[in-house]
């Protein structure tokens, strides 16, 4: 069976592949923490041409769109925390590299022999015609029920990510007696209260 | 070219970010590093979830919810793990995974 | 997969992105030709002066800092012009986009997102402290305007049904969209001028840190840089004109024609507007952005979904 897949999509999809990885290698080799994250980013942005080539364009572009937001703002956190942002003073921070690599290698290899031996299903069906439709009406539709959950973890998530974040509760803001006309806020924010 | 033999190719950059992502995680020990090396065995969730459904089965949107989840499973660890840091590094200083072994319970 | 009429499938790939190319170059030129007539009030000058500076800026010999981090610092600069004009790929040129795909509106934004990246690479490369303060000014700002402009987006690709822009054009044949979501199209204005760091939201490029990200940048570098800007300013005005003013919806004249003077009357409204306010401080604007514009725009997406439920746009 042939792939609808065209020559120069499957070199596009080996060249990308081989991106990712190196990307994915480059960002624990690198010195620098900012080259570090961009790294990442470029690893994250061909994993992106590869959804890209596999026909899926809205999650190719959502997962560009995405990363790179994460990323601008990882780089912010890098800097914040990490003793040589720049790399300009070289220094390594890592543990117990032998066994990580070992599990890092043999994870690797167990997958990779497991994909080389597993007898694949040939293809069932057509991609539709419109694949950012089949992924909305499944949202809205048959899957429902996962965004709904989804949504509930994505809420959850804010709210447990700004209490552990902030060190200030409204009895700093507003005074003991919570009766403070202005919060007293560090930064005063952009409305006039 | 066969299918399965891309699909076999897509397959193996996945768990090659898998794999690297499992090394960076568990050697780092920066908190924000080994946040990346979980982001990039995301990554390879990606892949793999995009390689099945136009190989495998494209006419379900399974595949498809598969990426959407492992996406928002990124955003969901990037702002938890970022609000651990910040916490942690308040109360005492700490930005490394190694300063925080107390906290194994 | 659905047959579109796109420029690549057209002209062939090589003369349509050249002449998506030329559009955006074309376009940047207009913006800062535009600018420098509203800047000095239209002296005789003021329609050259963009290309003198251009010029004089190819022929500037590059200075540079103390240890920068090139790779990155040449990566952020050629990015900024090159994700401005991978974001008109999906702009309606004519009547056709450069390619056309089922997710258009979030190419468009996330080239938009891609800019962060650029932006705070330009900032970080130099290995300078009002660069950097520059770069994470824009940071902070991005956080303010995107979520306001995600749903700008969103609600006009709810009111068409489509991501497509070629459908969202289509959709507007009875109606401009502007009509029904003004709020969106407002929010869509301000968020261009934002991540062109243009105007009001001009503080990554601050006179306070000494001009910011473009503080060390010089010769070419500075060029690409000021090129990305205004090619985005025109892409947006552009893509504005798309989504909200019916793209090339008017009498007599050709679409084209009519696309054009709205990209143009949006530039200069957005210049006219943009040259007379005051430069906002970033520290101010992610709480307006939250507080006042979030709710907003949500409102004027809840507005359009009961439209859309009531076939107002058939």
């Amino acid at each position: 069976m042939l792939t609808e897949l065209s020559g120069g999509a499957i070199a596009a999809v080996a060249v990308l592949g081989v991106l990712a990885a190196a990307g994915g290698i480059a960002v624990f080799v690198v010195d620098s923490m900012a080259r570090a994250t961009f790294a990442l980013l470029a690893s994250f942005l061909a994993v992106a041409g590869m959804l890209l080539v596999l026909d899926l364009t809205y999650l190719a572009v959502i997962t560009a769109l995405m990363m790179t937001m994460e990323m601008a703002v990882m780089a912010v956190f890098m800097i914040m925390f990490m003793m040589n942002p720049a790399g300009l003073m070289p220094m390594t921070m890592v543990h117990n590299t032998r066994g990580s690599a070992a599990v890092g290698v043999g994870a690797f290899a167990v997958l990779v022999v497991g994909i080389w031996t597993v007898d694949w299903p040939t293809r069932d069906g057509e991609p539709p015609a419109d694949p950012t439709r089949q992924l909305g009406e499944a949202i809205m539709g048959s899957h429902m029920l996962v965004m709904l959950v989804v949504g509930i973890g994505l809420f959850a998530t804010i709210l447990a990510g700004t209490v552990l974040a902030t060190a200030r509760g409204r009895y700093d803001r507003f005074g003991a007696d919570l009766k403070a006309s202005r919060p007293d806020d560090p930064v005063p924010g952009g409305l006039p209260r | 070219m066969s299918a399965e033999l891309v699909l076999q190719i897509v397959l193996t950059v996945a768990a090659g970010l898998i794999g690297v992502g499992l090394f960076g995680a568990l050697s780092q020990q920066s908190i924000v590093m080994v946040m990346m090396g979980l982001e990039l065995v995301l990554g390879g969730v990606l892949v793999a979830g995009g390689a099945a459904w136009f190989f495998l089965a494209p006419e379900l949107p399974d595949a498809q919810m598969l990426v959407v989840l492992a996406l928002v499973v990124m955003a969901v660890e990037m702002a938890m793990g970022f609000a651990v840091t910040i916490a942690i590094y308040r109360t005492r200083q700490v930005d490394m995974v190694d300063m925080a072994t107390d906290l194994r319970g | 997969m659905i047959e579109t009429a796109t420029l690549a499938a057209a002209w062939g790939l090589v003369p349509a992105v050249v002449a998506v190319v030329a559009t955006g170059l074309l376009l940047g030129l207009v913006v800062a030709v535009i600018d420098q007539t509203v800047l000095t009030g239209g002296g005789a000058g003021s329609g050259l002066s963009p290309l003198r500076e251009g010029t004089r800026l190819l022929l500037e010999q590059r200075r540079t800092t103390l240890a920068p981090d090139a790779l990155l610092w040449r990566t952020g600069v050629i990015a900024v012009p090159v994700l401005a004009l991978l974001s008109l790929a999906v702009v309606p040129i004519g009547e056709p986009t450069l390619w056309s795909t089922s997710a258009d509106l979030v190419w468009f934004n996330a080239m938009e997102a891609l800019l962060w990246a650029a932006v705070w690479l330009v900032g970080w490369g130099p290995n300078a402290v009002h660069a950097l303060t520059g770069g994470y000014r824009f940071l902070a700002q991005g956080l303010a305007y995107e979520l306001p402009l995600m749903f700008a987006l969103i609600t006009v690709g709810l009111g068409a049904g489509s991501l497509r822009s070629t459908d969202i054009v289509a959709a507007q044949d009875d109606l401009w969209f502007v009509v029904t979501m003004p709020v969106a199209f407002v929010v869509f204005l301000a968020g261009a001028a934002a991540f062109s760091f243009w105007g009001p939201f001009a503080a990554p490029v601050g006179a306070d840190v000494a001009g910011g990200v473009s503080s060390e940048l010089s010769g070419v570098d500075r060029l690409l840089v000021q090129i990305g800007r205004a090619v985005f300013l025109g892409a947006s005005a552009a893509m504005a004109a798309a989504l909200f003013l019916g793209a090339g919806a008017g009498p007599v004249l050709p679409g084209p024609v009519w696309h054009l003077l709205k990209t143009l009357a949006v530039v200069v409204a957005l210049i006219w507007v943009g040259r007379r306010l005051p430069v906002l401080r970033p520290d101010r604007t992610v709480e307006i952005g939250w507080m006042v514009l979030v709710p907003l725009t949500l409102l004027q997406t809840l507005v359009v979904a009961v439209l859309v439920l009531t076939d107002f746009y058939g």
